[in-house]
């Protein structure tokens, strides 16, 4: 219990430090983008234009820490201001949200999946071949940057080959509906980023699989295991792989930071709508009220699966529940 | 994670019987070597070392020329063809090497030193202050990176400072949990004792006590540290962030993709730094699985030899 | 004299590493009857735990067993498939090792980890699992409710005893033990000795019993195995062994152990430290720490010479350098 009261804790500490962040980042830069910025906001909703001055502290004659607080009020009541076209901020997200959740989502899975069988696998059969070509080549592999993986399958699938489209995530003229045309359409556009992060995802995940892998395979109770004469694929899946995962499902949650990140680099290559094709251009339009709220949305989603790996290590390990 | 990979004894074991093999000490450089990984690693890092170094002697020509014709194929003239405004894309290449590289040494040397600084003080100060700093650590480790990155630069003038210190404050946290367990377990050692009861400083004892003893653990942190900021900075600069006309890699994919080199025709010219940074991570990332190695025996690879068995 | 249970013969065990090649058992030899208790000593790293696994084929690379015979039973199991060793895991012969905390898996239940032993086994209903395993219990003296608990949640002995209870669910013939007294204070020690000793008594199992401590074995072994860099340094009858030990080795190890009832008198420990296995030297191998050495211990490596009943690789007792002597 105390193990859950301590990850909600820092759940609730790091969600704050976001929205602190987010607070003080416009006030320690040097220059005064934020006023040069709001300065060009045009047919704005006042209190959303209000709310934005409270967080940038532009036009605000007040003590910081009344600005704080009201800030931190905004945020919890929901109103995190207006795009640089006037559009709420939260629903602006809200829109492009769903592909981006399932490219990253359905990627994640498989990638865990693949990692976790080929790391317990290789790890399993040390000193076969299995174990000699793979983790060193998915370490590389996950070394290089996401991007490049994707411009090597753009180039190779795409333009050279044709076989698959080159951006966007479904093709121009089609009408969004649930018929299998658009489906297909949809999958097929997917694929080549997905494929990108699956390939660097997998890789990070079958490095530190094989490694807990090994360390777990060397403790005495799978040695116990052997000597009870329980069949292989038990030992390697019920005594070795359980425990060789479950201390490291946290940081498996965390590393999904790095796969979000490396899905913004992604969709800017591809063109793909979501958020991380949203950052982009809200990047390039300066666009800070969009960009600080697609921040604290990226950290958020981060820190509820970080929630997530956490009840699930406190649920199925049973050490967790004593301390 | 790593131990100090000079000891001159080593434990084989498996798992639970030990016996211990003695080696002369000073053989480490002949490890380093027998590992290929090892070898590889240093080998693509030299040949990068020794290009940024003397691009002059050969780049064939002035990166920054426009004089040749745009777009052209790879040719014996061009070797990786030109690119949109008439440069040639080997030369840039090659000169890019210089900046792209000092920026990744800078940035994982002065976070390596954050890192450490941090989890050394948080480990050898205990109590609040190490509850405090270690909650810091926690934060700034689950922060998405990318995003910050993008955050923050949004706000800084274009340039390479600007992509320094936004690469310095993302990356500082990365390794500081290890080096706190580190710091953790040296704490209490009768060196560190005797220097406590001279009454030299915390400052000092930090710096000229403890940091020496990590060195493994720091050059290890460094190297998998300098992974991530290869991929972190031409991550950035390929979406435009962090750029204002210095020759680097990340530039030179970001002009590539803006002029759609890839559709057009001309795909060395996104192809090749990419590949460039490709390789210089995979350097780093060769290293640091090779130091995972050496330092943890049971990591390394198997042999599997089959011997005569001698009957009874 | 009746059919040994077990019966090594030459085994050897090498770790092959790329640094070097390292002999950690070297042809040792001993055969263990029907209900006997063997007790093996040696110090640390003399290569005692890597003979037991070596015996109970449960090496891990990068050790190996490159030489030799471990006939159990009538049948070399080191030759034996992977299939038919599976088959007699357990049933016929079972591991307790030194830490509880480490050899019981912390996921699972102590229930539970009966269950997959006697499921892996052969088919028994779940009440024939349940009841086995309170059967089993109950001989170590923990309750039954256990069954639910988890290794954590348990106390050193406690824990000890249910490894012991979980080594006896099918009642095998050989139990090898690897120190599992070591990780409890002397009390838990001893009440667990004799518990071992009692449960011997009644179910007529062989132990084979590593440790280093000398007072365990004085007490409780039948015969005793002395363990020196990878070779059996003496092997007799255990009391005769503590009135009489052969090899200076063992002189010098009974000497390190205070006796509580006997006379007061000073503790010598054995100065120096054993040799590098990777290169072990040429002659006798205690050679550089023997209060009792000659000349020829330095070049020539004794062979077991057979005392009466005992056997010493000490060449104090070769014939030959005897009669000169």
């Amino acid at each position: 219990m105390r193990y859950l009261t301590r990850r909600i804790g820092l759940f609730l500490v790091t969600l704050w430090a976001a929205l602190t962040v987010n607070f003080i980042i416009p006030r320690v830069m040097p220059g005064n983008e934020a006023t040069a910025v709001l300065g060009t906001f045009r047919n704005v909703n006042p209190a959303a234009l209000h709310a934005l001055e409270i967080q940038f502290g532009v036009n605000v004659h007040q003590n910081v820490l009344v600005s704080y607080l009201e800030y931190l009020r905004n945020c919890l009541t929901g109103q995190f201001g207006v795009t640089a076209q006037g559009v709420p901020v939260m629903s602006e997200i809200m829109s492009k949200l769903p592909w981006t959740l399932g490219l990253v989502g359905v990627t994640t899975v498989i990638a865990f999946v693949i990692g976790t069988v080929a790391g317990v696998a290789s790890a399993w059969w040390r000193g076969g071949r299995m174990d000699a070509i793979l983790p060193p080549t998915l370490f590389i592999v996950s070394s290089i940057p996401v991007f490049f993986v994707g411009l090597l399958l753009i180039y190779v699938f795409a333009v050279r080959l044709d076989w698959l489209p080159l951006g966007s995530n479904y093709s121009i003229g089609a009408t969004p509906s649930f018929s299998i045309s658009f489906i297909w359409d949809v999958l097929k556009h997917a694929l080549l980023p997905a494929l990108s992060l699956v390939i660097v995802t997998a890789g990070l995940w079958v490095y530190s699989m094989r490694n807990n892998m090994i360390t777990t395979i060397a403790e005495d109770y799978v040695k116990t295991g052997r000597a009870k004469g329980l069949a292989d694929r038990r030992i390697m899946f019920d005594y070795a792989g359980r425990n060789a995962i479950l201390p490291n499902l946290t940081g498996f949650a965390m590393q999904l930071g790095y796969v979000l990140g490396g899905a913004i680099v992604i969709e800017y290559l591809f063109s793909y709508p979501g958020l991380g094709y949203l950052f982009y251009t809200a990047s390039t339009e300066h666009d800070l009220p969009l960009m600080q709220g697609l921040f604290l949305v990226y950290t958020l989603a981060v820190l509820i699966c970080v929630l997530i790996a956490d009840l699930l290590t406190a649920v199925l390990d049973p050490r967790t529940r004593e301390a | 994670m790593t131990t100090d990979a000079s000891a001159s004894e080593i434990s084989v074991s498996d798992g639970t019987s030990t016996v211990e093999v003695k080696r002369p000490p000073g053989r480490f450089l002949r490890v380093v070597l027998r590992n290929r990984k090892a070898t590889a690693g240093a080998v693509i890092l030299l040949v990068m070392v020794f290009v940024a170094a003397f691009p002059g002697l050969i780049a064939p020509y002035d990166p920054q020329a426009t004089r040749f014709p745009p777009n052209l194929l790879p040719s014996s003239a061009h070797l990786l063809g030109t690119t949109q405004i008439g440069q040639d894309v080997l030369s840039q290449l090659i000169w890019s090497t210089r900046l792209t590289l000092v920026v990744t040494l800078v940035v994982s040397v002065i976070a390596t030193f954050l890192s450490m600084i941090v989890g050394v003080t948080a480990a050898y100060a205990g109590g609040i202050t190490d509850r405090v700093l270690t909650l810091v650590i926690d934060v700034f480790l689950i922060l998405p990176v990318l995003p910050l990155l993008i955050l923050l630069a949004a706000y800084l003038p274009p340039g390479v400072s600007s992509l320094i210190i936004v690469l310095c404050i993302t990356s500082w946290a990365f390794q500081a949990r290890q080096l706190r367990s580190q710091g953790l377990s040296i704490r209490n050692r009768d060196f560190l004792v005797a220097a406590r009861v001279r009454g030299e400083r915390p400052l000092y004892i930090i710096l000229v006590e403890i940091v020496p003893t990590m060195t493994s653990l720091l050059a290890a942190s460094f190297l998998g540290l300098a992974v991530y900021v290869v991929g972190f900075a031409a991550s950035l600069q390929f979406l435009g962030l962090g750029n204002s006309g210095e020759l680097m890699w990340g530039t030179m994919l970001y002009n590539a993709q803006q002029a759609a080199a890839l559709e057009a025709g001309n795909p060395w010219w996104a192809l090749a730094p990419g590949a460039a940074v490709a390789l210089l991570g995979a350097g780093f990332a060769l290293l640091n699985y090779a130091f995972d190695e050496i330092g943890n025996p049971a990591l390394r690879p198997v042999k599997r030899r089959r011997r005569a068995r001698a009957s009874a | 004299m009746p059919e040994p249970l077990l019966d090594v013969a030459d085994l050897t065990v090498d770790y092959l590493t790329d640094a070097a090649d390292v002999r950690a058992v070297d042809r040792v030899s001993f055969t263990v009857g029907p209900g006997e208790f063997l007790g093996i000593v040696g110090e640390s790293g003399c290569g005692k735990s890597t003979l037991l696994f070596g015996v109970a084929q449960l090496l891990s690379p990068p050790g190996e067993v490159t030489g030799g015979q471990v006939v159990f039973r009538g049948q070399d199991m080191v030759r034996l498939g992977r299939e038919e060793l599976r088959h007699i895991r357990w049933r016929d012969y079972s591991v307790v090792m030194q830490s509880a905390m480490n050899a019981l898996n912390p996921m699972k239940s102590i229930g539970a980890q009966f269950k997959d032993t006697l499921e892996a086994h052969g088919s028994m209903s779940a009440g024939e699992i349940r009841q086995r395993s309170v059967e089993v219990l109950k001989l170590v003296g923990i309750d039954a409710a256990h069954l639910k608990s988890y290794p954590h949640q348990l106390s050193g002995g406690m824990r000890q005893r249910a490894m012991i209870a979980m080594a006896l669910l099918y009642t095998p013939q050989l139990v090898i033990m690897d120190e599992p007294t070591s990780a409890l204070d002397v009390v838990a020690q001893r009440s667990l000795m004799s518990k071992i000793k009692d449960l011997q008594r009644d179910l007529g199992f062989a132990i084979i019993f590593v440790t280093h401590d000398m007072s365990v074995v004085s007490r409780y072994s039948d015969r005793v195995l002395v363990m020196y860099a990878g070779q059996i340094a003496e092997a007799a009858r255990t009391d005769a062994m503590f009135e009489r030990p052969l090899h200076p080795y063992s002189r010098g190890l009974l000497n390190a152990f205070p006796s509580v009832r006997g006379p007061r008198r000073e503790l010598v420990g054995i100065p120096g430290a054993p040799p590098d296995l990777a290169r072990p030297p040429s002659g006798c191998r205690f050679a550089p720490r023997c209060s009792e050495v000659m000349p020829a211990c330095l070049t020539r490596a004794p062979e077991l010479f057979a005392v009466g009943d005992a056997e010493v690789r000490c060449l104090l007792y070769a014939e030959d350098v005897k009669k000169a002597v």
